[in-house]
């Protein structure tokens, strides 16, 4: 018995140890991030959907930034740095090439975070003069507190020197292999990391040049219109770089979970070339009812966001080509019967294959999102985060969540705590989410607002064309429990597995594509052309737009004045007596739905 | 490269139904009308609303046969007037801004759905038919009372119309 396990195939923790703290130190951040911003995610369900209120309403924005900020930042990036930092040293198979600066860009994030956080947090504390119930988005001339800014400003820095300790680890293994193609993960963790530093600018210059000296008060007033469009910028290119890592995932790790192999190397380099190309020119689309933009620009934007479909509908493709292949090698067949040879009981797979599938689901949403004048319908509604809870809540988050079940025995050498709990909390999310995304997807066509404490008005009242109002606040706030139920499975099962034995051979190999790098043609892997050709399009894209805005309404637009988002200090927590209040409109709300 | 046949009809098939998309929405841009809010309202001075001569006095005012213009500002946490009152079977063109902050404009039920920043003017048309009441809400994150914003927009039967703001 022990003897077998000891010559087991070596773990990513025995070849690289300093490496495999890293990873940890990563994927440990990540999950706190995961498991606070799950805590707000609960309490907006509740409070949103009028089940259970314990804060005043004007604290819901609080929640909401925290929510917003710790889930797709901290939970999403922590994930991915470690994520990336593992698949560059595995598929480059050498240490990167001094840890220390490796554990300085760790430092400069996790500082940052802290920061970003703390700002936040101080929105919660009436007396303090620190908040930044800004949102996500941080729309000027909505004014946070400068510790926000700074600490997204540093940890921003810390993904950009992130992404140059995996070129430095590229360029050093180049030395060694002038004639190697680049190995499959480390070529998308580069082409990923090229379209992040093209992505960044926009945030990197509204929040560098104005929103943080503005914040100080070194700047009188900013262009809102601008610091908007250059949020865009960047916001819509960060949701493939939260999806990335779950793409490379899906492309190098589930065909072998599945029993299989990769269909073809090929075609996700192309995919991967795609994404670069065509994230960034693109984030217009979030903007297609804004004034001050002119029809045109909305027209490339949503023109290069429907072909921006294509690399998606590749994945689909060939993810699921690579799942039935190995299935077929398991014993499946006929024409569907080879889902049944699938692992099913293996909560990596599963996790990821659920994750996929809510993916294709998110898709649809994303079309009609990106659809200009469909567009009118929905836009700004509560369809809006169903469409992203799809997405990244569940097509990312899912599967980094199960992705974790199959690599974290292979960085910590002890095994998962217990794969039922596993099994069981994968589920639990797909169900969680199935309920409150359809609800949110729903309640959108219908008008109900995103971003609002209480969607329920004095004047007028929401008309459901079928179904009713009630019935999907309530599908609303039992998907967001059992989505924080999922949650905390998810953390207490990972935190139980740091006292698990400690064992070897607990290595994992991956599998070769079935078509090799070697049928591609070489000029994939010139990164130095896409990275050009992708700077090109975003500068087509973007220097009209941009130009039109200071040309009408300036760089800075000294009409506009700041706005600080304080808090009134005369309302604080509710008093208990909320809680019953909230205890008998549950019981009510069941009654009215149970016909 | 070696690209597996069901690869390329997969790939022609995805190609094909991103051009459909493309056309459907040119086709309903153009041909159907459906117009694209754009940079059409121009900008304005967001501190001296007070002194702009489309905004100084919110109102809906007649600028042809059943044609209206509607001058709104969207505030925290108000619309101003409240209720907007327009006639039935009119064409309305919206121009909303803000003096503080970012804010939406969503009247309930439809698909007249806009952004309003501070600075710029949005400028939006829409076709009112049956008398009836819309609510009218801010969609946008816009303070602590951001919950708070609503409006409403009465169109009324034509003979009942009677012009002027109602602030």
């Amino acid at each position: 018995m022990s003897e077998a396990l000891e010559t087991g195939t070596p773990s990513f923790i025995d070849r690289f140890p300093q490496e495999a703290s890293v990873v940890r130190a990563s994927l440990i951040s990540s999950f706190i991030a995961l498991f606070l911003g799950a805590i707000f995610g609960l309490i907006q369900a509740l409070h949103r959907t009028d089940v259970f209120r314990f804060l005043d309403s004007q604290y819901y924005y609080t929640v909401l930034t925290a929510h917003g900020v710790l889930m797709v930042v901290s939970f999403t990036i922590f994930f991915l740095v470690g994520v990336f930092t593992w698949a560059t040293v595995r598929s480059l198979d050498r240490p990167l090439v001094d840890i220390r600066y490796t554990w300085a860009w760790y430092g400069l994030m996790a500082i940052g975070t802290l920061m970003a956080v703390v700002a936040i947090l101080g929105g919660f504390v009436p007396s303090s003069d620190i908040s930044a119930d800004v949102l996500f988005t941080f729309y000027a001339p909505m004014q946070a507190h400068p510790l926000f800014y700074g600490g997204l400003a540093i940890f921003i820095i810390g993904t950009w020197l992130a992404g140059a300790d995996w070129f430095r680890a590229w360029y050093a293994w180049k030395q060694d292999n002038p004639d190697e193609r680049i190995p499959l993960q480390t070529f998308m963790v580069l082409t990923t990391m090229l379209m992040w530093y093209i992505a960044t600018i926009g945030v990197a210059v509204a929040v560098v040049v104005f929103l943080l000296p503005w914040s100080l008060g070194l700047l009188d007033s900013v262009n809102p219109l601008l610091t908007r469009t250059l949020f865009w910028f960047w916001g819509h290119p960060v949701v493939y770089f939260w999806l990335m890592p779950a793409y490379m995932l899906w492309y190098t790790v589930l065909p072998s979970i599945s029993g299989g192999r990769l269909f073809s190397d090929p075609l996700a380099r192309v995919v991967f070339v795609l994404f670069l190309l065509l994230s960034t020119p693109v984030g217009i689309h979030h903007q297609y009812v804004d004034p001050g933009i002119a029809e045109g620009f909305k027209m490339i934007a949503m023109t290069n966001t429907m072909f921006l479909l294509l690399p998606s509908l590749l994945t689909a493709f060939t993810v699921v080509a690579s799942m039935e292949h190995g299935a077929r090698q398991r014993g499946g067949s006929g024409l569907f019967g080879w889902l049944r040879a699938l692992p099913w009981r293996n909560p990596a797979f599963t996790g990821m294959a659920l994750a996929g599938l809510m993916f294709a689901a998110g898709g649809f949403s994303g079309m009609v999102n990106a659809g200009m004048n469909i567009n009118y319908l929905i836009h700004n509604t509560i369809w809006v985060p169903g469409h992203f809870h799809l997405t990244v809540g569940t097509a990312v988050a899912l599967t980094f969540m199960a992705s974790t079940y199959w690599l974290w025995p292979q960085i910590t050498n002890k095994p998962i705590f217990s794969r039922p709990i596993a099994l069981t909390q994968v589920v639990l999310w797909f169900v969680g989410m199935a309920l409150m995304s359809n609800a949110m997807h729903v309640m959108g066509l219908f008008g109900v607002p995103r971003r609002t404490a209480e969607p329920q008005y004095q004047g007028f009242d929401f008309v459901a064309s079928f179904g009713s109002i009630t019935e999907l606040r309530l599908q609303l706030a039992l998907g967001g429990t059992l989505l924080f139920l999922s949650t905390i499975l998810f953390v207490s099962n990972i935190a139980l597995s740091t006292g698990t034995p400690r064992m070897s051979g607990l290595g994992k190999q991956l599998s070769e594509p079935l078509s090799p790098a070697a049928d591609s043609p070489k000029v994939l892997d010139n990164l130095t052309l896409w990275f050009g050709i992708a700077m090109v399009l975003v500068v087509l894209a973007y220097i009209l737009p941009l130009a039109s805005i200071i040309t009408d309404s300036g760089i800075v637009d000294p009409g506009v004045e700041a706005v600080p988002m304080v808090v009134d200090a005369a309302n604080g927590l509710v008093s208990i007596s909320a809680v019953s209040d909230a205890a008998s409109r549950v019981v009510a709300a069941i009654v009215g739905v149970v016909p | 490269m070696n690209i597996h046949n069901y690869e390329k009809v997969w790939l022609m098939a995805a190609i094909l139904l991103i051009v459909g998309f493309i056309s459907t929405v040119t086709y309903g841009a153009t041909a159907v009308g459906v117009d694209m809010i754009s940079d059409d309202g121009g900008t304005v001075n967001a501190s001296a609303l007070d002194e702009d001569p489309r905004f100084s006095e919110p109102r809906v005012e007649q600028v042809g046969e059943n044609e209206y213009e509607a001058y709104v500002i969207a505030q925290q946490f108000i619309f101003r007037p409240d209720p907007i009152t327009v006639p039935a079977n009119s064409t309305v063109t919206f121009f909303v801004t803000s003096p503080d902050v970012i804010h939406g404009f969503e009247i309930v039920g439809t698909n007249a759905n806009a952004m309003v920043v501070p600075g710029q003017v949005t400028e939006l048309t829409v076709e009112f038919n049956e008398p009836g009441e819309y609510g009218l809400l801010c969609h946008e994150y816009c303070g602590a009372g951001h919950h708070t914003m609503e409006g409403s927009v009465v169109v009324q039967p034509q003979d009942e119309f009677t012009q002027g703001g109602d602030e």
